[in-house]
């Protein structure tokens, strides 16, 4: 039962990558690539029916580890405390510059807000990353199950390290680029003409950055996190989770360059998915690895709620998110197509 | 100030106070919205669609800033309250869980539909969007109240074997006799409140000879609907909760009516200030036997005062509790007042042109806010010094590791950042209040870049 809601749990979260990992990505394409104001309210356009439905998903797989792991979410919540909050406070000036922007039209108010947009989006998409490195690297879990990293102290991966080091500054970097692409995919998708031929040259560029970004992080992982080599080596059909992530980052260059930009968009969805379920599979049965004193590990095991609350809870929670997926995907296909 | 527990509930009920400003609109105005929308259909009249049309950018408005500040709600369950989320989140994990699953996905699809989809869905299917949004808004308002209702009164759970508390009975949970009149008693609130913003917005146009047809319009929609939700305020949602409280938290009941002595025929206060040095009422202006009455339907009844119990289980904050309590009767009652008088008039055909009613019905429109929020208060502070009544003391919930100072720093955070959010919703509401309901229509043929928001698809 434990194992089932962790599959459902890195299910969750990989779809909340995927959906608001686009429109976060689209944020960076708008800081970068779109040059006029004209530009970059196409690209708000290709986010705005869905950003905030891809956001609900943020709120529903807090909601399932919630239920499911409460000690993992105490622990983790109050632990990343700070940079939660952070994190916070950038959904809120993002969500509300996607909504303010367009309610004035003047040169002061406009790029304002596109700035902000753009900001935020860029910032989040890294300390996502930054707090997946942290999941990797571990936490100094004490024997409550408690603990409170500061943001950074000397930037080194030990047990005294901080929410930064030279680690998980890594992995948001390669979260950042990731997104980038994802987004900018999207991106290329939904327009047409200067912006759309911009944003394919920015994926180009990008897909270099991230093929060795994401092959020295998952190197350098193997060397922070020991529970990796133990988990692939003990069962090596896992194998198939970074080679999935491989072929769908393989298979983005060439089938943007053919112009087969869904495919391309799926492609970037496959690496993502493949990259998350790694992780999930490496630090299993670990949710929560502790880097001071191993024994005090969250796993999926002492960190789940009692038995009876996870079995009423695949009940309606399986049948709710199909519902939910069906309502999107009607909103989706309402929306469907270029935009102007 | 100097405990970390007072900041983190400092924390805490800034934040929802902030929020909860946009949701009870919200919550109210889509039922608003849904009658609009039905009269359009019933009358065939396109003054109706342009109203529920003006109506949906006002409530887009809301709805975004409820959005963004709902999300640090839940998120601070675990950040500031780790050790109540660790104790309880297997039970209201479950409720919380399922307001998500349940209710926003339903309300974000659907919202997007009913603000960009109406050329492309038709009037029928435009309704129903509508109706779609109001439905996930009144199921995310169930969903919480559900998990509040388990915080004052538990049921389902046991307790398991490192002390946390495990759930039993799904069934129980979602079916506790506390949701019922707390579930209406808020829903109808946020009726009130979307009936007062929408009766003094159609007085204002009147008063300044502004889009006359709609002012007329938001005054009669605003009047009826507002009659009927300040009536079924006190009965019977506000009795049936006055009730629940009497049985299950007779020491809240004692201190939101300010009784110290134990008495039969107890009196209610009308007005005075408790005073917790003498443990007494200053000043009191007393109506005999009403007390017992209200709650055990019998002039004569014995109810228990606050010296009958240990003072370790008084609530802490006796006189703050006191007076939310008594502002939210008080406006309750000149809310009745307000709306009685108004909707005579309006039944005998003399509101459009009467300016002092009108006048009222405009200035009243923070008071349902007010009493809104001192009804949350009243609710809260009742509850203490427990986080779950009876189980687990607020002070023993929250995150032992997040010192006073991290606290501090990031309340003032939200303080700064919240205050200029309200600038600027202030300001964007005002200047769709200026442009009008005709404006609205118009701009919804739009869907191009630089012209003001909506059809952009964007936006929603």
């Amino acid at each position: 039962m434990e194992l089932l809601w962790f599959c459902l749990g890195t299910a969750m979260i990989t779809g909340y990558v995927i959906l608001d990992g686009f429109d976060l990505g689209a944020g960076i394409v708008h800081l970068f690539v779109a040059k006029s104001s004209e530009e970059k309210g196409q690209v708000l356009r290709t986010i705005g029916p869905v950003w905030d439905g891809n956001e609900v998903w943020l709120a529903a797989a807090g909601g399932a580890m919630f239920l499911a792991f409460p000690t993992l979410y105490a622990s983790s919540f109050s632990g990343f405390y700070l940079a939660l909050m952070l994190a916070l406070w950038l959904l809120i000036l993002r969500g509300i510059a996607i909504e303010f922007r367009n309610h004035i039209d003047n040169p002061l108010w406009v790029p304002a807000w596109d700035t902000v947009f753009g900001a935020a989006s860029a910032v989040l998409a890294f300390v996502f990353g930054v707090a997946l490195g942290n999941v990797v690297r571990g936490v100094p879990l004490d024997q409550n199950g408690y603990f409170f990293l500061p943001l950074w102290t000397n930037l080194l991966p030990g047990a005294d390290a901080g929410v930064i080091d030279w680690y998980t500054l890594l992995v948001g970097a390669t979260a950042f680029v990731a997104l980038a692409m994802h987004g900018s995919l999207w991106v290329v998708m939904k327009t047409a003409e200067r912006l759309q031929d911009g944003t394919r040259a920015f994926v180009a560029k990008l897909w270099r950055v991230l093929i060795t970004l994401t092959v020295v992080m998952s190197a350098l992982s193997f060397a922070i996190q020991p529970n990796l080599w133990k988990q692939f080596t003990t069962h090596p059909w896992g194998i198939v989770f970074p080679a999935l992530a491989l072929t769908g980052l393989l298979r983005v260059p060439t089938l943007s360059a053919r112009r087969q930009d869904k495919a391309a968009f799926l492609s970037s969805s496959l690496y993502l998915t493949g990259m998350l379920a790694s992780v999930a599979f490496g630090v299993f049965p670990n949710v929560l690895p502790s880097n001071a004193t191993p024994d005090f590990s969250l796993t999926i095991y002492n960190a789940a709620a009692a038995d009876h609350g996870l079995r009423v809870g695949l009940f309606w929670f399986i049948p709710g998110m199909a519902l939910a997926t069906a309502y999107s995907i009607f909103a989706y296909r309402h929306f469907a197509g270029k935009v102007d | 100030m100097d405990s970390a527990v007072d900041i983190h509930r400092l924390h805490f009920a800034f934040t929802i106070t902030f929020h909860y400003l946009f949701p009870q609109l919200t919550m109210g105005l889509a039922l608003l919205i849904v009658v609009l929308k039905s009269l359009a259909l019933w009358k065939g009249d396109d003054l109706y669609n342009k109203a529920a049309r003006f109506w949906g950018r006002i409530f887009a408005l809301n709805f975004a800033m409820g959005v963004v500040t709902g999300l640090p709600m839940e998120f601070q369950f675990g950040t500031n309250w780790a050790a109540f989320s660790k104790s309880a989140g297997g039970i209201i994990g479950q409720t919380l869980a399922m307001e998500g699953v349940f209710s926003f996905f339903l309300e974000s699809s659907f919202l997007g539909l009913f603000l960009f989809g109406e050329k492309r869905l038709g009037p029928k299917l435009h309704w129903l969007t509508a109706f779609l949004v109001f439905l996930g808004s009144w199921l995310s308002g169930f969903f919480i109240i559900a998990t509040n209702a388990w915080m004052q009164h538990p049921v389902g759970y046991q307790t398991g074997t490192a002390g946390e508390l495990v759930l039993t009975s799904i069934r129980e949970l979602l079916s506790n006799p506390w949701i019922l009149w707390q579930y209406l008693h808020t829903m109808i609130a946020s009726v009130v409140t979307a009936s007062f913003v929408m009766a003094a917005l159609g007085a204002f146009y009147l008063l300044m000879k502004q889009h006359e047809p709609y002012g007329k319009l938001f005054v009669r929609v605003g009047v009826v609907a507002g009659l009927a939700a300040t009536l079924l305020m006190v009965f019977p949602t506000g009795d049936g909760q006055g009730r629940m409280v009497a049985e299950h938290q007779p020491i809240t009941l004692a201190a939101m009516e300010g009784l110290f002595e134990t008495a039969e025929g107890a009196p209610l206060a009308l007005v005075g200030q408790p005073d917790m040095e003498r443990l007494r009422l200053d000043n009191p202006i007393l109506i005999p036997d009403i007390l017992s009455f209200l709650t055990y339907r019998r002039w004569t009844a014995e109810v228990q005062g606050l010296k009958d119990f240990p003072r370790e289980v008084w609530p802490d904050n006796i006189p703050l509790l006191y007076y939310s309590y008594h502002i939210m009767v008080g406006l309750g009652t000149i809310f009745i007042a307000v709306m009685g008088l108004s909707a005579l008039f309006l039944w005998r055909r003399r509101l459009y042109g009467n300016r002092a009613l009108l006048w009222a019905l405009m200035l009243a429109v923070p008071f349902p806010y007010i009493a809104t929020t001192a009804g949350w208060m009243t609710a809260e502070l009742g509850r203490q010094p427990w986080v779950i009544y009876g189980l687990m003391r607020t002070a023993q919930g929250a995150s032992p590791l997040v010192s006073t100072g991290n606290g501090l720093f990031t309340l003032l955070g939200f303080m700064g950042l919240y205050a200029l959010l309200g600038m600027l919703f202030a300001l964007l509401v005002m200047r769709e209040i200026a442009h009008g309901p005709e404006a609205a229509a118009v701009e919804e043929q739009s869907v191009r870049y630089g012209e003001p928001m909506r059809a952009q698809g964007g936006i929603r």
